[in-house]
């Protein structure tokens, strides 16, 4: 019996990579698949951004000059539904997929057909989605957030919308379930929890959040679908239902899913900010129950969408004060990042950059995050651009931002090649002056009133939608940059070390650059 | 600290209501004309001064940081990582600034939602893509829509130079007359999808749910035009249904009141376009084909083209074409039950009350003979009367 292991094992060692498409197909490979979710993710990125373009440019001048009003409406729906669950979520479970089995000296994720199968799932899921731009009465138009009665007055787009967010949740569910049990299971002898690196500990709180949500929005569109096609009433107050209801439920869902979308960030960032600063961590525990608190409030703040639906005086109450202690655990994270950089000894590399960039401006994000969460405020705020301005500048320079920064910060690691330091830092420098001309503006039209998801609108805010519609194309077409940097690091370039940056800590660091197909199959030892 | 922020605030009111940001009108929130819209503001303004100080203080230490402690200035890494004590401070600090923060905006919103002795109570009902208001005092009530030279201009494609508008797509034919210093309650509600009224300057936003009624207030100090929006998204014409609040003195009101009617329909309240007197709402008398035609195709402008389009086509796969429609073609009963009735489950909603039986009649009438539509026969005002 141990003689048949060993062999066995002998011949792992010489299995590389399938050769030919089916490679991509059948593999069970985690590094493999973190690359197929990386490269979708590239994909998808491009897509919605084609499709806020289409927005800006509609925004551009005030009076409609290119589309329909239902088609905008669809664009700014599709646009949110293709960066959230196409873009940013695959994004973060491609690098869990690469980097996690990795970083606790595991040899691979613990479910690897589960994990082949919650990619594939993808492809179609998306195709469902898109599809609905080309039938007649086109996409969803009534925002992503599919507020009943509204979305349900649609042509049958809203059946493909429910199937393609049921194929995404079951892949995000699935995709979860195999990094919660891979970091249970799979950690080197001696990794423990709280040896993990932080972008371990934000994945696995992130994934528990899934687990807990996606069925809860699933419920949520299903009875959207029976409302639909069914006759149930769930959200119709005609046959005793409530429209209000499905915000409770939506929402109950949205609020952590705002923050599945921006934990595995932080882990992102605490992993390269100690790495340039040359200076470990500060206050890793700390960081680890800032997370913890974060997902826990998480839960009980998801009224805080709804100011104006005419809750209870003593729920808006709640609310209000369960948003504002968010604050808290979320400045700890930033007072520690800036700490890992104080006294340290700091180099600028475009990882690094895109991280400060992070912090920098997801810290405004959060500051006007905290501005949203004074109740008599938020109900001038409520649905305006300020709003856009807030969330973009948590999404874009925050999520986007960090997974920007893993993949310079990884890439060398991934294909063994240096990327173009001085082409990666122009990207950086010109995706950070655009994203600004482009999203600071929304502010200031919000505040002077107007409301988000309009084709069109008053002279008053013309100047400066026509500042952030140039600032949309210029980083729009800025992201070609990535791509070329990608594309030209895949190719080649200077052979990259094991270590790759002289300031890096961690098991990742320890592998050959590229990352041999199997690592770690006997584990190595833990310090 | 309560001290300090109320000094704060002192100051952030003077800095910015009275003088220096209020030039900045197109880039800062509105005061407002209302207590409740002026206390909003300086909350908006005092929690912006504070998210300021905490923002330049962060970001001071930070550039700091990455200006001083760069390796190539031959920074050292040191090698201290944690301290419970620094962890301690960073999280009690802001805990303190929120609690004090917490408190007068707690204050605000115990007041925002008292509407308790109102003067004059209007009922708000959100349609697509338009506002009815109904004052329950005196049964004043009418439609108020976006104004129809704003509509023409705002077609894709109008060639129309939108900038020769002063207030694009802020005008309506019918704008809200409100009584300055009264207490006015509103009582919102929809009758088809999830709408939200907004006007800025009175800090009131609340939304309109079908089947709910939702309540708010406000005292308006200053007579005026105001101006706003629909909040939620409610569909394709979202971004074109205004609101416009004609804040007037009280006389000027009561006589504004007592001059209408009390019941009025959207043909009535739209007499710019259609010519309406009673004689030519006797729903008795026969019409002629001419009449009915005539009377038809402004009502049709008003009630239908948002979804149907001016040219009758639709919208394929969202809104079904008058030319050539079935329904419109064939069975007059089929007909004016889509109307009178509505669709169940779609974008179709009953117009039994939102046109009288003239102007029902003319509408059924003209679809039927417009577009290259020829059925020839006509709908009397009669027929429409007797389903009442």
């Amino acid at each position: 019996m141990s003689t048949a292991t060993a062999e066995h094992h002998d011949h792992d060692d010489h299995h590389g990579p399938a050769k030919g498409w089916t490679r991509w197909l059948y593999t069970t490979n985690h590094k493999d698949i973190g690359t197929l979710y990386l490269l979708f993710s590239l994909v998808m990125f491009f897509i919605g951004g084609g499709m806020a373009l289409i927005i800006r440019a509609e925004l551009f001048q005030p009076g409609l000059q290119m589309v329909d009003p239902l088609f905008f409406n669809s664009m700014t729906t599709m646009h949110a539904l293709v960066m959230i669950f196409g873009v940013v979520m695959p994004a973060f479970v491609g690098l869990a997929n690469w980097m996690i089995p990795m970083m606790i000296g595991g040899p691979d994720m613990a479910l690897p057909r589960l994990n082949n199968w919650s990619f594939w799932i993808m492809p179609f899921a998306f195709l469902l989605l898109l599809s609905t731009l080309f039938m007649e009465g086109g996409g969803p138009a009534g925002g992503w957030t599919l507020y009943a009665p509204l979305s349900l007055q649609g042509g049958d787009n809203l059946a493909f919308v429910i199937f393609a967010i049921h194929f995404m949740g079951i892949s995000s569910v699935m995709g979860s379930i195999n990094i919660v049990a891979t970091i249970f299971n799979m950690r080197a002898p001696g990794m423990t929890l709280m040896k993990m690196p932080l972008f371990v500990w934000t994945w696995l709180i992130t994934a528990y959040l899934l687990i807990a949500v996606i069925p809860v929005l699933a419920g949520a569109v299903t009875m959207l679908l029976t409302d639909r096609y069914f006759g149930t009433s769930f959200f119709s107050a005609a046959g005793g239902g409530d429209p209000v209801m499905f915000q409770h439920i939506f929402w109950f869902f949205g609020h952590p899913e705002v923050y599945i979308l921006i934990l595995p960030a932080f882990g992102i960032i605490s992993s390269i900010i100690p790495t340039f600063a040359r200076k470990p961590l500060f206050g890793y525990a700390s960081m680890v129950y800032a997370t913890a608190s974060i997902a826990f409030l998480s839960f009980i703040v998801w009224a805080h969408h709804m100011f104006t639906v005419g809750m209870p005086l003593a729920g808006e109450m709640f609310f209000m004060f369960a948003t504002m202690m968010i604050s808290v655990p979320t400045g700890v994270k930033v007072f520690n990042w800036i700490a890992t950089m104080w006294r340290g000894s700091m180099t600028f590399e475009t990882p690094m950059l895109f991280a400060i960039g992070f912090l920098v401006m997801f810290t405004i994000g959060g500051l006007s995050g905290l501005m949203l969460a004074i109740t008599p405020a938020d109900i001038q705020y409520h649905d305006t651009y300020f709003v856009v301005a807030h969330f973009h500048y948590v999404l874009v320079p925050g999520a986007i931002y960090s997974i920007m920064a893993a993949t310079y910060y990884w890439m060398p690691k991934w294909t063994g090649n240096m990327y173009d330091e001085k082409w990666g830092k122009i990207h950086f420098w010109v995706s950070t002056v655009f994203l600004n001309v482009l999203f600071f503006p929304m502010h200031f039209v919000g505040l002077a009133g107007m409301p988000r998801r309009i084709p069109d609108y008053s002279m008053q805010f013309a100047d400066w939608n026509a500042v952030a519609t140039i600032g949309a194309f210029g980083f729009g077409f800025s992201q070609l940059i990535f791509v070329y940097v990608v594309l030209k690091c895949m190719k080649g370039g200077e052979k990259a070390t094991t270590e790759v940056w002289e300031g890096a800590d961690g098991l990742e660091w320890t592998v050959p650059s590229p990352a041999p197909y199997h690592t770690f199959e006997t584990p190595p030892p833990i310090r | 600290m309560l001290f300090v922020l109320r000094w704060l605030g002192v100051v952030s009111a003077a800095l910015a209501g009275q003088n220096a940001f209020a030039a900045l009108g197109d880039v800062n929130m509105t005061v407002g004309v209302t207590p409740i819209s002026q206390e909003v503001y300086g909350l908006h303004m005092l929690i912006f001064w504070i998210c300021c100080v905490i923002g330049a203080l962060v970001f001071a230490v930070m550039f700091y940081s990455i200006f001083k402690h760069r390796k190539s200035k031959g920074a050292k890494a040191a090698d201290f990582h944690e301290s419970t004590m620094v962890e301690i401070v960073w999280t009690a600090v802001p805990l303190i600034i929120l609690v004090a923060m917490a408190i007068p905006a707690a204050r605000t919103l115990i007041a925002m939602e008292d509407t308790s002795n109102a003067d004059v109570t209007v009922k708000v009902t959100g349609y697509q893509w338009k506002w009815h208001y109904e004052y329950l005092d005196s049964g004043v009530s009418f439609f108020s829509s976006l104004d129809a030279e704003h509509a023409a201009a705002r077609q894709v494609g109008s060639g129309v130079d939108v900038s020769q508008f002063e207030h694009y797509l802020k005008e309506v034919d019918n704008p809200l007359v409100l009584p300055v210093g009264k207490k006015v309650r509103f009582l919102h509600t929809a009758s088809d999808v999830i709408h939200s009224w907004w006007v800025p300057d009175l800090a009131v936003k609340k939304d309109a749910i079908p089947g709910f009624i939702n309540e708010n207030w406000a005292l308006i100090e200053q007579e005026g035009v105001y101006r706003g929006k629909c909040a939620e998204l409610c569909g394709r014409d979202h971004g074109f249904m205004p609101i416009v609040v004609n804040a007037v003195s009280e006389e000027e009101f009561d006589a504004w009141i007592a001059e209408r009617a009390p019941v009025e329909t959207m043909a009535d309240a739209g007499a710019q376009t259609v010519a309406a007197t009673t004689e030519d709402d006797d729903a008795d008398r026969e019409w002629a084909l001419e009449e009915l035609m005539a009377r038809g195709e402004p009502v049709y402008a008003a009630a239908c083209a948002a979804c149907h389009q001016a040219n009758g086509q639709g919208v394929p796969g969202a809104f079904p074409a008058i030319a050539g429609s079935a329904v419109v073609t064939g069975p007059v009963d089929a007909h004016i039950k889509t109307v009178y009735v509505g669709v169940a489950g779609s974008a179709m909603g009953s117009f039994a009350n939102q046109l009288n039986d003239v102007d029902m009649a003319a509408v059924l009438t003209y679809q039927r003979n417009a577009f290259g539509n020829t059925v020839g026969d006509t709908i009397q005002p009669a027929a429409i009367k007797a389903l009442r």
